[in-house]
């Protein structure tokens, strides 16, 4: 839940963005933590323990205790405590450890079909 | 390869007091910083300032961050590098850094004349059985959450420590609309600010000494949590326990400094708790026992914001003089002495004392 009233702060206005949680469209403000988005839309569990598979959500929400790591867009262990919400993203729980190869395989893969066919088109 | 005169980490109170100053004297100061705005963590202090006025008693931490943050903003002799994380220190001086711009990341590096290490510190865990339940939280993040990004992070807390961090957190909890069910402390004594304590009290937040966590409920997340009496040597005492219905558990039991980049330095290391773990030893200018390497604010032992800031003028101001920069260093060094005696006096710098005093020795048995 977003904070209404405060009896301080005043939260400026800031762009709504739609994101997508494992494929569920959300809406959250573009630049602000991915964690925060999905937590004002309830969502705490964040991933799964490797070895337990125990729930984990975050911890320090500034980038030091990696409790929150999640696949966005395709790449694993990212910070989303930190990580700055964009349009059209979209994060996924992490179950696991990350195969963290096999994301940048698949993202220069992608890369490199993507200039070819630019270069096909041109 | 960036070459600035001095470099510092973390742009926070020390580091931004530590980069004015010895800008000040001329110097050119790269400073850095992971996040996308300066102030380190007194973006999300809401509360005004106790300390001296030099270090902006009075003030709320949100604004001395605008402050300072505008200062090295516009200062000719500060270079800001935000978004930056420093990734490493090599043995011959070149720090790698990884830069965020629009999502994409590049690779820089930096071979600074002299060093700064401003990089705070790290929320401590507790433990006891489910500690690893979403909804427990370091009770610094909760302020993060709250007063950064204006997000509740739930409906009922419970916060365990009643230290300054603690009560302070547990006040804004409230200011957000969020139920606090208790705060629990394991010492038999309030360690915060009496003023602090009566605010809550005020609110109907009970108080519980001598308790501690015996274990946090839930299936996925947090839904509850026991707490217990503990006695004189810390243990639980069976029967004791009380229960309280809690989305939220906020640890403000210490922090930890951030010292990685001192230990890749080999910079000489002690445990220390009163200064919260391991810690570099340092001396009266803040230069740790590698020559040209400084440390200031919580990295070189966790204190708070205001001595933060002077210490981070004093690591500044001797980096400056170490090149040679910095003519009236006797003086101004002086003055900066004078105010961290001044804040670390009385009851409530008696840990610090201790704890400085005890580095000292760790560092004198270790030749």
């Amino acid at each position: 839940m977003r904070i209404g009233e405060h009896p301080i702060l005043t939260f400026p206005a800031r762009r709504k963005v739609t994101f997508f949680f494992e494929g569920r469209p959300l809406e959250g403000y573009e630049g602000e933590p991915i964690a925060a988005a999905l937590h004002a839309a309830g969502i705490r569990v964040l991933r799964e323990s490797p070895v337990l598979g125990r729930p984990r959500g975050f911890f320090c929400a500034v980038g030091n205790c990696s409790s929150c790591l999640m696949v966005v867009d395709g790449v694993p262990n990212v910070r989303v405590c930190v990580e700055k919400l964009r349009e059209g993203m979209h994060v996924e729980r992490q179950v696991g450890k990350g195969d963290l190869l096999g994301a940048v395989a698949a993202k220069r893969g992608v890369l490199r079909a993507g200039g070819r066919g630019g270069e096909g088109g041109a | 390869m960036l070459n600035p005169q001095v470099m510092v980490v973390g742009a926070g109170p020390a580091g931004m007091s530590a980069a004015l100053a010895a800008a000040d004297c001329g110097v050119k100061v790269l400073l850095v910083d992971f996040f996308s705005e300066p102030g380190g963590q007194l973006v999300k202090q809401t509360h005004k300032f106790f300390g001296s006025r030099g270090e902006h008693a009075g003030v709320r931490g949100i604004e001395i961050a605008r402050l300072l943050g505008e200062k090295v903003r516009t200062h000719l002799g500060v270079e800001l590098l935000l978004d930056t994380q420093v990734l490493g220190y090599y043995p011959d001086g070149v720090l790698t850094m990884e830069r965020t711009v629009d999502g994409e990341s590049e690779y820089l590096k930096a071979r600074p004349r002299r060093l700064v290490v401003c990089a705070g510190a790290s929320e401590k865990p507790l433990a006891f059985p489910g500690n690893d339940l979403p909804g427990v939280y370091g009770a610094g993040a909760v302020q993060t959450l709250m007063n950064v990004h204006g997000v509740m992070p739930g409906r009922r807390a419970v916060m365990v420590g009643a230290g300054n961090i603690g009560l302070i957190i547990s006040y804004q909890l409230r200011q957000a609309r969020v139920e606090v069910a208790a705060v629990v402390e394991a010492a038999p004594v309030i360690g915060g600010y009496a003023v602090h304590a009566s605010k809550i009290r005020r609110l109907g937040v009970p108080i519980l000494t001598s308790h501690s966590v015996k274990e946090a409920h839930g299936e996925r997340e947090l839904e509850g949590v026991t707490v217990w009496r503990v006695d004189e040597r810390w243990q639980g005492i069976p029967g004791s326990e009380r229960h309280f219905e809690a989305d939220v558990l906020c640890l403000a039991v210490g922090l930890s400094p951030l010292a990685e980049l001192l230990w890749q330095a080999g910079c000489r290391m002690a445990y220390v708790p009163e200064l919260g773990g391991h810690v570099p030893w340092h001396d009266e200018h803040q230069q740790t026992s590698v020559p040209g390497i400084f440390v200031a604010g919580d990295a070189a032992g966790v204190e708070e914001a205001s001595s933060a800031m002077v210490t981070g003028r004093m690591a500044g101001l001797a980096a400056a003089a170490s090149l040679g920069s910095c003519p009236h260093y006797r003086e101004l060094a002086g003055e900066a002495r004078a105010q961290l005696e001044a804040l670390r006096a009385g009851p409530p710098g008696e840990k610090i004392r201790k704890g400085l005093a005890r580095l000292e020795e760790v560092a004198r048995r270790a030749g």
